[in-house]
């Protein structure tokens, strides 16, 4: 069972967005007392999915929350957007795979920093990434 | 607009970024170092990421392109200070920078480019003799 205890919505539609989310999410990761190093894999997976968020769906709302399961905290980061969405999950995920010119590192390896992946996507309505990171892995 | 300062020293470019790159950031950075090696004519760029907490795969990629850039232009890339949990991250995210020296340092990243340099030097002198002696 996930608790969550705060939220906080951050609207990220520039570029310029990018850096004030960033250290937002790095504000609740140390008010938990988050590890130096999940913090880093935490906001570098974050840093990814919001780059895929401008380049694909021009933005969008992403959602810092506390949660709770039992005695372990962790961040729950939401990123939503009303993009184009994403026809085939199974090839997203895979790594050097990429519709632009990146590496095609920014899902898989968002996957492989944070305790918990989830994503959601409709073509034609958006889609949906929530990731967590407990602090006790 | 912002812009990543790049020190000349010596025989070396020096750049130290102190502040969280964004996307557009790092791409004027890639550009004004290329056409500054190519101004100045230096063998060595160091580049010290010490106070950079987050490198994720599209800075991963501009530092990968900074290496290769500047190799084409015969001069030596080598990062230094990279923090250990950025060290951890780039790995595992699957990005683990193949392509660009790195050096604890800035002094050891001096003295790397120095001995790569230096190693140019003593194998060019050695071409010379050859020819002469031809």
């Amino acid at each position: 069972m996930i608790l969550p205890l705060t939220k906080d919505t951050i609207q990220v539609y520039r570029e310029q967005d990018v850096v004030p989310f960033r250290g937002r999410v790095k504000e609740y990761a140390v008010k938990i007392k988050m590890g130096l190093v999940g913090q880093t894999k935490l906001i570098t997976a974050a840093s990814e999915i919001v780059r895929n968020m401008l380049k694909y769906a021009n933005g969008g709302e992403t959602t810092i929350e506390i949660v709770s399961r039992g005695r372990d905290n962790g961040i729950r980061l939401t990123f939503d957007d009303k993009g184009p969405g994403i026809a085939d999950i199974p090839l997203a995920m895979k790594d050097g795979f990429s519709t632009g010119r990146s590496l095609g590192l920014g899902l898989p390896g968002t996957k492989r920093l944070v305790s918990e992946f989830d994503i959601k996507s409709e073509p034609g309505s958006g889609t949906t990434v929530t990731i967590i990171m407990w602090i006790n892995g | 607009m912002e812009r990543i300062p790049i020190l000349k020293l010596g025989a070396f470019l020096l750049v130290t970024i102190q502040i969280d790159l964004y996307d557009r950031l790092a791409l004027d950075l890639e550009e004004d170092l290329v056409a500054m090696v190519e101004k100045t004519s230096v063998k060595g760029v160091l580049i010290d990421i010490s106070a950079v907490g987050i490198v994720d795969s599209f800075m991963g990629k501009i530092l990968g392109n900074i290496g290769s850039m500047c190799k084409l232009l015969d001069a030596e890339t080598v990062v230094v200070g990279m923090q250990p949990a950025v060290a951890i991250t780039l790995v595992e995210l699957g990005l683990p920078l193949k392509g660009v020296y790195t050096a604890l340092n800035v002094d050891k990243g001096m003295e790397l480019l120095r001995s790569k340099i230096e190693i140019e030097d003593i194998v060019e002198a050695d071409d010379d003799d050859d020819t002469s002696l031809n």
